[in-house]
């Protein structure tokens, strides 16, 4: 029981702590490198715990973001349940690739979903992004071995102290 | 291990993802997208939300704040003293230019009393610039910037835009000389403007105080009283203010009473003057004046003689020959 909520509080608070760096402001040379963190905790979770996580699921938290990025409501929920969607299909096959093979997944996952963001920032009207907008799933790359180790760790530590306490 | 159970099931087993749960949710999404984008409701949402919501922003924002403030609080001494210095530098500069901003709007506002004078006055007057004052004991005379080129003769009045300052006494070609009123040589005619008194006031010598003497014991002068020019002599036009009485005594004789007056022109402070043009000579009687109101016959004359008598020692003040 207490695990379970254990559990339930790692997951929510990466979830959270992934909405608060989204919002985080940077300098603005550095604004375009930001990764898009939401996404990569949701393939985390969706890779590891498929049973917590689902389109549902990422659909909501994609609301939340809109709430707080205040850009439309539902433009993120619909990348991060197209996202989820993709992930959990090809579950099976991407939990066992080796890191940097799953780095490389998690790029093209990142792309489709800048893709499918320029499609609906296209119908809304905005004109065409520059090219800095392509930078972000390079960087959200580089920065998922670093996601996936950290929230590992959490979670083995906290198993670790389960089974011998 | 709890997920071990999990990890059994067939690698395409995640049917429950279905498709048509993706499309459902594909779908809902456009349409909110559509709706918001047609209705603006994230924006009121966030509104109604902002209580929740503004927090998170604060907190999102704190590690940037912190890098800054520490960015701050560690920035090398030497930055600090060089950017104190150039501050101070700019600080001197700006207050400089508002110094000068300030002379040049005091000048206005005295530019813009004369100006009204002139106006007021319906006279043609020049206006000058003080170059040279000399106000001493002896000699409280002043020199103007304008002279026989710019149409100044002897005798022309000099006023400012509170009175009478005094009048020309020489020419050049390009200034002139003006002994003021206080000048211990000067007299002008002046009229009691409360009581109608007339009499003669005397420099004093001193820039701040004029003297008026010979009046009468019992005559009605009080401090306080203002006097004005009388037009009486023909130099001064009547109706100028001259000053203000301070004082009123006995003189040393003790047969009349002697006044202070301080000077209603700033005399010592005036830098722009102006000077009265094209006084028509007043050479014997004034002309008639048109006849308004009752006939002739009606009006009574004994005040003719007494004008007569006073107007005679006003007759000196030209050449600003002394009284005593």
């Amino acid at each position: 029981m207490n695990r379970q909520r254990a559990q339930f509080w790692i997951f929510g608070g990466s979830l959270s702590l992934s909405l608060l760096l989204m919002l985080m402001p940077l300098p603005q040379s550095l604004a375009p490198l930001k990764p898009y963190w939401p996404a990569l905790v949701l393939i985390y979770w969706s890779l590891e715990a498929p049973e917590r996580t689902g389109i549902g699921l990422a659909f909501l938290v994609g609301l939340g973001a809109d709430l707080l990025d205040g850009a439309l409501l539902g433009e993120q929920a619909l990348r991060l349940a197209a996202l989820t969607f993709i992930v959990l299909r090809f579950r099976a096959r991407l939990r066992f690739f080796p890191m940097w093979q799953q780095a490389l997944a998690v790029l093209v996952l990142l792309f489709n979903d800048r893709i499918l963001l320029l499609l609906v920032r296209l119908f809304a009207g905005d004109p065409m992004p520059p090219p800095t907008f392509w930078l972000a799933p390079l960087t959200g790359t580089l920065a998922w071995p670093f996601v996936f180790l950290l929230i590992d760790d959490v979670r083995s530590r906290l198993r670790a102290k389960e089974t011998s306490g | 291990m709890a997920l071990s159970h999990k990890e059994s099931s067939p690698i395409f087993a995640d049917a429950a993802v279905g498709t048509l749960r993706l499309i459902g949710y594909l779908a809902l999404a456009c349409v909110l997208m559509v709706l918001d984008h047609r209705n603006g409701w994230l924006h009121r949402a966030r509104y109604t939300a902002s209580v929740a919501v503004e927090p998170i922003y604060r907190l999102a924002a704190w590690p940037g704040q912190t890098a800054q403030n520490l960015r701050t609080a560690f920035t090398q001494r030497r930055d600090l003293i060089d950017d104190n210095n150039r501050l101070r530098e700019a600080l001197l500069l700006a207050q400089a230019r508002l110094n000068r901003m300030g002379a040049v709007a005091a000048q206005n506002t005295r530019l813009k009393q004369l100006l009204d004078t002139r106006r007021m006055l319906g006279m043609d007057v020049q206006l000058a610039r003080l170059i040279d004052v000399d106000l001493g004991p002896s000699r409280n005379r002043v020199m103007i910037d304008a002279g026989a080129r710019e149409g100044v003769h002897v005798g022309q009045v000099v006023i400012d835009a509170h009175g009478v300052m005094g009048q020309v006494v020489e020419v050049l070609p390009h200034t002139c000389v003006a002994l003021l009123i206080t000048d211990a040589n000067h007299s002008i005619p002046v009229v009691d403007e409360r009581s109608g008194l007339r009499g003669i006031a005397h420099g004093s010598g001193v820039p701040d105080r004029l003297l008026v003497s010979d009046i009468p014991l019992s005559a009605d002068v009080k401090v306080g009283d203002r006097i004005s020019t009388s037009g009486l002599g023909g130099r001064f036009p009547a109706g100028f203010p001259v000053g203000t009485i301070t004082k009123v005594g006995p003189d040393p004789s003790g047969m009349f009473a002697q006044a202070s007056a301080e000077p209603a022109a700033a005399l010592a402070r005036s830098g722009e003057v102006l000077l009265l043009r094209d006084q028509p000579e007043q050479v014997g009687p004034p002309k008639e004046a048109p006849q308004v109101g009752p006939p002739v016959a009606l009006a009574s004359t004994p005040a003719q003689g007494a004008q007569k008598a006073a107007a005679h020692p006003a007759t000196a003040a030209p050449n600003a020959v002394s009284q005593r």
